[in-house]
């Protein structure tokens, strides 16, 4: 039996539990108080076809059986879960695991999610396909899938980012997509996102817009995790392999959140396991320059959903802040939102001087280059990891490799390339 | 009946539509943004829309964009924008004004208190762009209480089954947004027009205002004839932003020059349907 086909037999049950914390979101697309469909009235008729042609797609076995061997095939799944001896022994403490999702086509865990939504905008019947990037990489799974069916594919970037994340630009340069860098606010995430929407209510006839994390209007959270779930179903069979027990901890690092929602999800009715979600400190939770929307910021509206995010007291928006291009957004997904609320998962912060840290301890001791995203969670994890017994299994979500960092890093080890 | 409500069935008694200018608060400073919205009645506006100065405004194309920064920078905030709509309403008590933006500044004010401080200042009606029927739950209640109109954004794509829904969650008057698309960019032509009138109608009685894209005077005479209310906005904020100096100060031309293309639209709105 496959990890996919296991899980989904587990998510029948969980469905029909009354209790699970698996259920959400309802109807309107909320979790709580956070979600919905806040958007402009041009787009509400799209959204709600999104809605119910995401709906038939997700009962049509067919669907299932053709995103299942293009995640096998083109994608590369499963992903191993790596036991990281090394990391281990030098942080002494619990047994490290690590979810290799930088293994995966276009080197992290963002094709999951683009490889079911192409799906869906094929049967949808749209020829154009839109997205925001912040790190680049889910613009280049997009442009990536964009080249495998012929579509054509027009990605936002921030200028910003732009500049700091040239090899992706070029990547998706290659891959036949048009950037178009934004240079509105700070020129970043945020901005390429409002952008993005922008170019969505212009060209409503004939363009899928291709949200890249668990955020936007209902039912982009959902979708994008469900998509993302894979990661942790996987992992739940090979922990079972591997030890034959679940996990005790996962640490994952978050800016919108789908990498961490992808392997939280399916361990959420799972008390035992402790879930940890590393936002982006920045420069340090309290000196204003961070993305750390749940430890820093109010619920609010933007993008289509209610959630944390970092505000003034007149509800102006803030310009986040992270060395990672990925992290750098002042909101984060609905769900997280609401599971910080109910106390289901942790919700902890990692500075950019730690994540740097992380970056180097994991390319010395595993021969693993994370992205400088998924460096925070591992500078989670080697703080906790000394406190914790040799018999906790924790599991590190590698969301994506970091060759494309290497420039930014280099600079702030003041190394000229 | 409530400000908006008798303005329209005054202007249908003289047989003429509306004409509802629109301007940033704040832009380019809260004193010019002050006496443009004063001066705005005697050039010719019937209903005035004030822009509320949003971080992200991801529904408006560059014009409106540019000076939601600027009347930020200019020290925009929800407590400026109604302290402006109180002085306006010290010397008129006739003109509705309407708020237009996004919600969270609403929903950082607190959605109750909002509602009362607005009506307190003289606010008549608000457009909240990011906030379709399906959400508007929080501030419906509010709104009402206050004696607040919520006037509804209806789009090429809203289709016959939703259209019912969306007018009659709607009062005050109906916006309908003739193309999809940011504002300030692309115009519904004359035939699109005439096509999207009849199935608004037939879903409602409220006054029919036509926005994004209306920016000549001719263009808004068109939207008058085929409807009940021309909303120009972009092509104001274009004029108002190029009579700005090189540092985005007000200069003696702002007002005069914004006023002067005001007063030729008021022309051919009140001229439309005599010819």
């Amino acid at each position: 039996m496959s990890a996919a086909d296991t899980s989904g037999a587990e998510r029948g049950v969980a469905e029909a539990l009354p209790n699970s914390l698996r259920a959400g979101p309802d109807p309107r697309g909320r979790f709580g108080i956070f979600g919905g469909r806040f958007v402009a009235e041009t787009l509400m008729p799209l959204v709600l076809e999104l809605d119910a042609a995401y709906a038939a797609a997700k009962a049509d076995p067919a669907f299932r059986t053709e995103l299942d061997y293009y995640l096998k095939d083109y994608v590369g799944r499963p992903s191993p879960l790596w036991f990281a001896r090394r990391l281990t022994e030098e942080l002494g403490g619990a047994r490290i695991y690590m979810k290799r999702e930088e293994l995966n086509h276009t080197g992290s865990h963002k094709l999951n999610n683009v490889m079911g939504q192409i799906l869906l905008a094929r049967r949808m019947g749209r020829s154009r396909i839109v997205a925001e990037t912040g790190a680049g990489q889910h613009g280049v799974a997009t442009a990536t899938v964009c080249a495998l069916f012929g579509l054509k594919c027009t990605i936002y970037m921030g200028a910003t980012d732009v500049e700091r994340q040239k090899p992706n630009v070029f990547r998706m340069r290659l891959l036949g997509a048009e950037i178009v860098p934004v240079t509105s606010g700070a020129g970043t995430l945020k901005d390429a996102m409002n952008e993005a929407m922008r170019d969505w209510v212009t060209n409503v006839r004939d363009t899928y817009f291709l949200v890249g994390t668990v955020a936007g209007p209902h039912p982009y959270p959902q979708m994008v995790r469900d998509f993302q779930s894979v990661i942790g179903e996987e992992t739940r069979v090979q922990m079972q392999e591997a030890e034959g027990r679940l996990p005790d901890v996962i640490v994952a690092a978050i800016g919108g959140g789908s990498n961490a929602m992808g392997i939280f999800h399916p361990f959420l009715d799972d008390p035992s396991v402790r879930l940890i979600g590393v936002e982006a400190a920045g420069r340090g939770l309290d000196s204003g320059e961070t993305a750390a929307s749940i430890l820093r910021g109010r619920p609010g509206v933007l993008h289509g959903n209610r959630t944390y995010l970092l505000q003034n007291e007149d509800g102006q928006i803030d310009e986040a802040h992270s060395i990672s291009a990925g992290l750098d957004y002042p909101g984060i997904g609905p769900e997280h939102s609401w599971l910080a609320d109910i106390g289901r998962v942790e919700y902890v912060g990692a500075t950019d001087d730690q994540a740097l840290d992380a970056f180097q301890l994991c390319t010395r001791t595993e021969g693993i280059i994370p992205a400088l995203e998924s460096a925070h969670a591992l500078a989670h994890a080697a703080v906790i990891a000394p406190t914790l017994s040799p018999e906790t299994l924790l599991v590190v979500n590698i969301s994506g490799r970091g060759d494309k960092d290497i420039f930014t890093v280099a600079a702030h080890l003041g190394v000229t390339l | 009946m409530s400000r908006i409500a008798r303005r329209f069935a005054a202007l249908k008694e003289q047989g003429r539509g509306a004409l509802i200018p629109y301007l940033q608060a704040c832009d380019p400073d809260y004193d010019t943004s002050l006496a443009l919205l004063r001066a705005m009645p005697g050039a010719g506006a019937d209903l005035i829309e004030i822009g509320v100065p949003f971080s992200d405004p991801s529904a408006d194309g560059p014009t409106i964009q540019l000076a939601a920064r600027r009347g930020l920078k200019a020290g925009s905030s929800m407590v400026r924008v109604l302290e402006m709509v109180a002085r306006f309403r010290e010397d008129d008590a006739d003109t509705p004004i309407i708020l237009m933006g996004y919600l969270n500044p609403i929903e950082a004010y607190g959605h109750a208190r909002f509602c009362a401080d607005a009506a307190r200042a003289g606010v008549d009606g608000l457009i909240v762009v990011d906030m379709p029927p399906e959400e508007a739950d929080l501030l419906d209640g509010p709104a009402v209480e206050a004696g607040l109109d919520i006037i509804r954004l209806v789009a090429p794509t809203t289709d016959d089954v939703r259209l019912p829904v969306v007018c009659g969650h709607a009062s005050g008057f109906i916006y309908y947004v003739s193309i999809t698309g940011v504002t300030g960019t692309r115009t519904a032509s004359s035939d699109e027009l005439a096509a999207a009138l009849p199935r608004l109608r037939a879903a409602t009685d409220l006054p029919v205002a036509i926005g994004f894209g209306i920016r000549s005077p001719e263009q808004a005479a068109a939207a008058v004839r085929a409807a009940d209310a021309a909303v120009v906005a972009s092509a104001l904020i274009a004029t108002l932003e190029d009579s700005l100096d090189e540092q985005g100060r007000a200069t003696p031309d702002t007002l005069p020059r914004v006023l002067a293309q005001l007063s030729a639209l008021a022309e051919a709105v009140r001229s439309a349907r005599k010819a």
